[in-house]
């Protein structure tokens, strides 16, 4: 049933990658022109002569002369053998571009998603069996606070005071004596010094969200009959919370995976440029601007299959959690 | 306090649990109110004690307390709750005194004092399979081996019925029915033996048959083990079938308590007296009329009802062969899977007589719904048709669409069973029932104001509510505001989907009253749709029986009362306890799979080796029995 169940969902994930990768194409080429053409322009705004045969003979290069549709096809047929094309701006394949900055994004992402979880899973849970109590009103505020402040404002704030404070260097992730160094302690401990700036200021938002969506959910359950039951046997109140409001609660925070994966590999892109940080968002910002085809697309595309595999670990997850979503099928009228 | 520690010894005399003076207060934005006021009753070891009153009477609170459960808001603020388990009887617990969760009520609950609750869906964990539910509450009291705890709990899901206790140890609740979820909460209750079992509306949310059943087990299960019951219900038919006292509670006092005998024959409080008559049941005369406990507002006499048509007129709403199925289950990308389809509705077919209500009865499941939906083309059918006449043209219902269907609608109306979830929060009673003559264009806003004051004294409300929104009404005066909309658009049928089930006694008398009136005055035709025969048999004129989507019997409300022919029927009559102690019930009658499992009939009513269709029997007087077509008629008639 459930292997049955996991073969259904991948099937699905196959039209919908179809349809995401035409639309990503479609709208990377919907601007006038192309890299090229951009870059001419640049350098004649520049008061460089750009040479226009080479141009022309990159746009044949790269086959921007055939119609849209055949470099689609082109560009799919591509990634399916893992290749994600070339940037021009770089002059190198796409896939070292990215590789090269995802260690460090998914390090950023990661420790803000632990961060996360470990900060509004408490709060959550107090601010839920403490309804009404001057702790609940505080940490709402607080949280409130997180979720209306701009991230690039208290990006600045953080970094200001992180310098005044303990001489923290202003921006990136590391100190900039270590810039082009090999990893090593020194590095590492570097890194983790600079690290916890961007981790508070991206984390602040979704643990916001999250403590919001946890003490919602968790009140709604803590009104069910079945908890009532569980006391009525003799739980004790914590054991009998996290056995079933609290499992029940989970559902919400499962399906949430879906949409964690991508944004471990995307970083968040406009604190990562106001803390310039070395991740990917940056990229991916400058290669839309630029019109770097391939770069941006097959990027977006990377993003969107993490999406696609997020969304069915959460089905598998939930369909293993709750079994409800595993025996009962769906109702057709 | 001094007189409880007296002898006590193990007998039947001592009482497991005695309450006196008890208060409740509740404080609700900083106002604190009393629910309960000086509450006193007993529980006699091994007995049955009923507790009855209306909802809000704070019977269900007095419940929470003995746990040890009430709401944050509510707190104990007088009298105690004296304890005397019956292993250890010297010493006495006073529950009231016992800190909320600390470990002295703990060891109580679920250990000496069990609890089963009104919905068994919602009071067992949808994620956990049964069989962890009840392993959880045992292992909590008595620590042993799970190999050996598993063997007393498959033993005791045995004994509550399940048929394969192996098997029903890993379900999960969502599997079961609403009798087997019922009689797993039992299971779950009693698995550690205890003093005394609390149920509070254990079988208001069941069907009637397989209330008789699961009341049946409660009273088996008591003489087994030995425990008492408080039994929380507002039925007093459960109540004379079951209880040996009964505490009559009413706005959190007792009005009058004693042993069953002399509640039910010497009723000495006018309260219960009220509480008997507005309660309907089947002895009642043609014209006889409920009491409401508490006479609702006057409202205007209309001096001259409609003419009634004539017998022979065609009927106003002919139903004929509807079919409709419903898959279930998963659909595979190759056309496989394991789907089922379940019959829902099954050949049914009826007419509804101009200025009659008809009324609809059978178990949950049986289709009724569905049939309704049909008539009011919210489902289509697979098959059949409905025409509508109302003496000037014939409309084919199913074959309406587009501007048709628009039209039509208002002819069509429908009072639905939840009087909370069917009006909007976010509208004024005003904008509720203005929307459907502005939907339809029904007289500019002046006009359409005054039609809105008029039936808001027409279904007995004040005319000064209109400004409020559902939030601040009653029930029942919820209720009337979904009647007055039902009447804004001068509908010839009103669909009434289980009107009062979601209403208290008291309250249900005074809308059946009203829709009683509102059809006598205005000649309103009804559709009626109810699993409680009582109710059906005070409203309509004609009855259909329906089961498993079919229509099993319809007669005249008097031959199906006095001949039923059918054996679900005759189920259905059979298990209907009543308020009265010289007809109590025969549980062991009630049929072992619940009255719709169809191999309990008789050959004559099921489809035979032949597999010729059942067809409807005349029996005479509009009394039609599905049966074989070559069943002897002298035969089913009983």
């Amino acid at each position: 049933m459930l292997i049955r169940y996991i073969l259904k969902r991948i099937l699905i994930m196959i039209p919908t990658l179809i349809v995401t990768s035409a639309l990503i194409f479609t709208v990377i080429n919907l601007p006038e022109g192309d890299y090229f053409e951009t870059l001419a322009a640049e350098m004649q705004a520049q008061g460089e002569k750009a040479d226009m045969s080479r141009i022309e003979f990159l746009k044949k290069e790269y086959g921007f002369d055939k119609p849209p549709v055949e470099r689609y096809v082109y560009w799919v047929a591509g990634l399916l053998q893992g290749d994600m094309g070339y940037s021009f701006e770089y002059q190198r394949p796409v896939r070292e571009i990215v590789g090269d900055r995802l260690l460090l994004t998914m390090m950023v992402s990661f420790a803000t998603i632990i961060f996360t979880w470990v900060v509004a899973f408490p709060i959550g849970i107090y601010s839920a069996t403490h309804q009404y109590s001057w702790g609940d009103y505080g940490l709402t505020f607080l949280g409130l606070v997180g979720l209306a402040v701009p991230h690039f404002l208290l990006a600045l704030v953080f970094m200001y005071f992180a310098n005044i404070w303990f001489g923290t260097s202003i921006g990136g992730l590391v100190d900039p004596a270590y810039l082009n160094q090999p990893m090593s302690w020194a590095k590492l401990k570097s890194v983790l010094e600079h690290l916890w700036i961007p981790v508070i200021i991206i984390g602040a938002g979704g643990t916001a969200g999250m403590i919001r969506a946890l003490r919602a959910n968790l009140l709604d359950e803590l009104q069910k009959q079945y908890y009532v039951t569980a006391r009525a046997k003799g739980l004790p109140p914590g054991k009998a919370l996290r056995k079933y409001p609290l499992r029940m609660s989970l559902n919400f925070f499962i399906s949430d995976i879906g949409d964690i994966l991508p944004s471990i590999v995307s970083g968040a892109e406009v604190v990562a440029i106001v803390l310039s940080l070395q991740t990917t968002g940056p990229l991916l910002i400058r290669a839309l601007q630029s019109q770097d085809m391939y770069l941006a697309g097959s990027f977006l595309m990377f993003l969107s299959f993490l999406t696609v595999i997020g969304v069915l670990i959460s089905d598998i997850a939930l369909a293993i959690l709750d079994p409800r979503i595993r025996l009962q099928g769906a109702a057709t009228k | 306090m001094e007189a409880m520690r007296l002898p006590g010894l193990i007998d039947e005399s001592m009482d497991i649990l005695r309450i006196s003076d008890l208060r409740i207060g509740f404080t609700i934005h900083g106002l604190s109110r009393d629910v309960v006021k000086g509450a006193s009753l007993r529980v006699p070891a091994g007995k049955t004690v009923a507790l009855v009153g209306e909802s809000g009477s704070g019977k269900t609170v007095i419940s929470q307390a003995i746990m040890g459960l009430l709401p944050r808001a509510g707190s104990i603020t007088g009298g105690e709750i004296l304890f005397r388990d019956p292993l250890a009887p010297e010493t006495v617990v006073d529950i009231a005194t016992l800190p909320a969760e600390g470990e002295g009520i703990r060891a109580l609950r679920g250990g000496r004092i069990g609890m089963i609750f009104q919905e068994p869906m919602s009071s067992l964990s949808p994620v956990h399979t049964i069989g962890n539910q009840i392993e959880e509450a045992l292992l909590l009291h008595r620590p042993m081996p799970k190999a050996e705890a598993r063997e007393l709990i498959e033993a005791m899901l045995k004994r509550v019925g399940f048929k394969n206790p192996k098997r029903a140890f890993g379900l999960y609740s969502f599997e079961l029915s609403g009798g087997l979820r019922q009689r797993a909460m039992l299971a779950m209750a009693l698995i550690c033996q205890p003093a005394l079992l609390i149920a509070d509306e254990p079988t208001t949310a069941l069907d009637v048959t397989i209330q008789a059943q699961v009341l049946d087990l409660m009273r088996d299960l008591q003489a087994e083990m030995g425990m008492a019951i408080l039994l929380i219900t507002h039925d007093l038919g459960v109540v004379a079938n079951m209880a040996d006292e009964v505490v009559v509670i009413f706005h959190g006092e007792i009005m009058e308590r004693g042993p069953v005998e002399d509640i039910f024959r010497r009723p000495r409080h006018p309260y219960l007296k009220a509480l008997l008559d507005a309660s309907p049941h089947f002895d009642m005369q043609d014209g006889e009329r409920l009491v409401a406990l508490r006479e609702a507002r006057p409202r205007p006499v209309v001096a001259s009802p409609p003419p009634t048509p004539a017998a022979d007129a065609a009927p106003l709403l002919s139903v004929r062969g509807l079919h409709k199925t419903y898959v279930t289950g998963s659909r595979s990308f190759f056309g496989k899977g394991t789907q089922t389809s379940v019959k829902a509705v099954d050949n049914v077919g009826f007419d509804i007589r101009r200025g009659e209500c008809l009324g609809l009865v059978g178990e949950s499941g049986c289709g009724k719904t569905t049939v309704s939906k049909i008539v009011m083309r919210a489902v289509t059918p697979d098959s059949g048709e409905v025409i509508f006449d109302d003496g000037r043209e014939r409309v084919d219902v199913l074959g309406l669409d587009g501007e048709d269907l628009r039209r039509f609608r208002p002819r069509v109306q429908m009072i639905f069973q939840d009087p909370v979830s069917s009006l909007s929060p976010r509208m004024t009673v005003m904008n509720i029932l203005r929307e459907p003559l502005v939907i339809h264009g029904r007289g500019d806003p002046a006009e359409q104001n005054e039609r809105v004051r008029g039936l808001m004294q027409d279904v007995g409300l004040d005319i000064r509510f209109l400004n409020r929104y559902p939030h601040s009404f009653s029930g029942g005066q919820r209720q009337r505001i979904g009647i007055a909309r039902a009447l804004a658009l001068d509908p010839e049928l009103i669909i009434c989907d289980e009107p009062v089930s979601a209403l208290d006694v008291s309250v249900q008398a005074q809308i059946l009253n009203l829709l009683k009136d509102l059809q006598a005055e205005r000649g309103l035709t009804f559709l009626f749709i109810s699993h409680n025969l009582a109710v059906v048999n005070y409203m309509a004129d004609r009855i259909a029986v329906m089961a498993n989507g079919r229509i099993v019997e319809l007669a005249p409300r008097h031959a199906l009362f006095a001949r039923p022919a059918h054996p679900y029927t005759r189920a259905l009559l059979r298990s209907v306890p009543f308020a009265d102690l010289d007809r109590k019930l025969d549980f062991k009658l009630a049929a072992p799979g619940g009255a719709s499992d169809d191999s309990h009939w008789g050959a004559a009513f099921r489809v035979g080796p032949d597999e010729t269709a059942l067809t409807p029997l005349p029996l005479g007087d509009g009394h039609f029995v599905l049966a074989r077509p070559s069943a002897d008629i002298r035969e089913l008639v009983p």
